[in-house]
């Protein structure tokens, strides 16, 4: 009979920052039974409005208006329909979803559906009297994101004076009990404060913190020469995980989110294309991941058109990349194709072209050149950086 | 830790029991994390709301479960789920 050891399964995969893509370590998700496997995941992206400027901004080159953003209604419709489908989590992100005045309703209808509903936010604009009304509407947790454990290195790598705003933030999320995560995308100008950084989240009370190195498509690969790390740097930040993982126990969660440009193995992008999550794009177009908007010919359906679940199971772009049919060699015949699924189609295309290709992060693809002369022993140095190209709503 | 019998476990704050009737499984949801339970685990944490203790929990599944080495069995899960965090 009874209590059969629950297997833990991180279901997750958004792995997402306020400013950075998914991405990696995902272990598979249980023997589901259906065709596909139902989504556990949907991330919201309910505006690409944002007062933060992150050089490393994984929202699209194309940001989508304020006007053609989804209303209240539709969000209703679409986390009902993602509910059903088996989806558990949902993100509401953005850029910064505190910019939607009707953040709460969007709440409401999400933890009404029985979805587990976590705010991903940079901090700024969440005073009490909002995050009163979020929880009263069901909100369940927070991330939330920064950039530097010094205030002004923080405010200059956002392009916004916000560290304030976030540290008031993180008091109040405490204040009202939620769980708390602190996101930090991870740098040349910040991995040597990584032990600040780590102590800083810890004094803002985090339950988990999440270190993802940069990954470098849209946004982030315009500022790949200023934002790629040393070899040094990378060696020096993974001791000190370590060691602060022996510290903290289970007392706190630290994932570090894998350099893929430096591991010489492509990262199991999404837990696989269409198999774990889904993204919904502020105008509703419904993507497998958050960074395809920029994969051509891809036609990405949406939710304005089309059921959820039938975008899931049937619609050309879920489809795409599922499975391993779709594969080349060098990926066909791997023994890794079934834990990497030929890494990250995104950065196939923004390095080759091709999306189709084996990830250039893997060693084993023709195109690793491309990467391994920028991270190997001997870096072709990139032109120095002259300061960063700031993410600007409007500018993209 | 072996767990007295006086403890009344109780579900920590961050942590949902929940059925999905997607996949007909109980799942406990967390920030950015399911764990699938599996079997009657389920069952044994919906017992667990701050109430019954310990003794009580093992005598009632003792008695819905009769033959189940429910009295070794459910104070090491629960052992478990505590050592987990999610589990108070």
């Amino acid at each position: 009979m009874t209590a059969q050891p629950p297997d833990t399964v991180t279901a997750q995969p958004p792995d997402t920052a306020t400013a950075q893509p998914p991405d990696a370590a995902i272990a598979q998700p249980p023997d589901a039974a259906p065709a596909h496997p139902r989504p556990w995941a949907l991330l919201a992206e309910l505006t690409h409005g944002c007062p933060l400027h992150c050089p490393y901004c994984s929202n699209p080159l194309q940001l989508v208006r304020r006007s053609r953003e989804l209303t209240c209604q539709e969000w209703d419709r679409v986390l009902r329909q993602a509910a059903e489908l088996g989806v558990v989590h949902t993100h509401l992100s953005g850029g910064e979803p505190l910019l939607r005045r009707d953040l709460e309703p969007i709440v409401a209808s999400a933890a009404s559906a029985g979805l587990y509903t976590q705010l991903v936010t940079s901090g700024v604009g969440l005073d009490e009297a909002r995050l009163t009304a979020l929880t009263g509407a069901g909100l369940h947790s927070v991330q939330l994101s920064v950039q530097h454990a010094d205030p002004g290195a923080s405010d200059r790598i956002a392009g916004h004076r916000s560290f304030a705003a976030k540290e008031r933030a993180a008091a109040l999320v405490r204040e009202a009990g939620l769980p708390l995560g602190v996101n930090v995308v991870l740098h040349r100008d910040n991995l040597d404060a990584l032990d600040a950084l780590i102590e800083l989240a810890i004094s803002w009370g985090a339950d988990r913190i999440e270190l993802a190195n940069t990954q470098f498509y849209g946004w982030a690969l315009r500022n790949r020469a200023a934002l790629l790390p040393t070899r040094d740097q990378l060696a020096r930040a993974r001791e000190s995980v370590a060691r602060w993982r022996e510290k903290l126990g289970r007392r706190t969660e630290l994932v570090w989110v894998l350099p893929d440009y430096f591991e010489g193995v492509a990262k199991p992008c999404m837990g696989g294309w269409g198999a774990v999550s889904l993204t919904v794009a502020p105008d509703g177009t419904v993507l497998p991941c958050p960074a395809a908007a920029a994969l051509p010919g891809l036609d990405p359906p949406n939710v304005r058109d089309h059921p959820l679940e039938w975008i899931w199971d049937h619609s050309a772009a879920f489809n795409r990349y599922r499975g391993q049919e779709w594969m080349a060699e060098p990926c066909r015949s791997c023994s890794r194709r079934a834990e990497d699924f030929g890494g990250c189609r995104c950065q196939a295309y923004a390095l080759t072209g091709d999306a189709a290709r084996t990830d250039p992060a893997c060693a084993l693809s023709p195109d690793h050149g491309l990467i391994r002369s920028l991270t190997g022993p001997a870096p072709a140095a990139e032109p120095p950086p002259a300061g960063y190209i700031y993410r600007g709503y409007g500018r993209g | 830790m072996t767990a007295p019998a006086a403890w009344r476990p109780v579900l920590a704050p961050a942590v949902r029991l929940r059925h999905d009737r997607v996949r007909e499984v109980d799942l406990l949801v967390l920030p950015e994390r399911v764990v699938v339970l599996r079997g009657t685990a389920g069952a044994v944490l919906r017992l667990c709301d701050g109430d019954r203790d310990l003794g009580t929990i093992v005598a009632e599944l003792t008695e819905r479960f009769p033959g189940a080495p429910v009295d070794t069995e459910v104070p090491a899960f629960l052992d478990r789920m505590h050592e987990e965090g999610w589990l108070r």
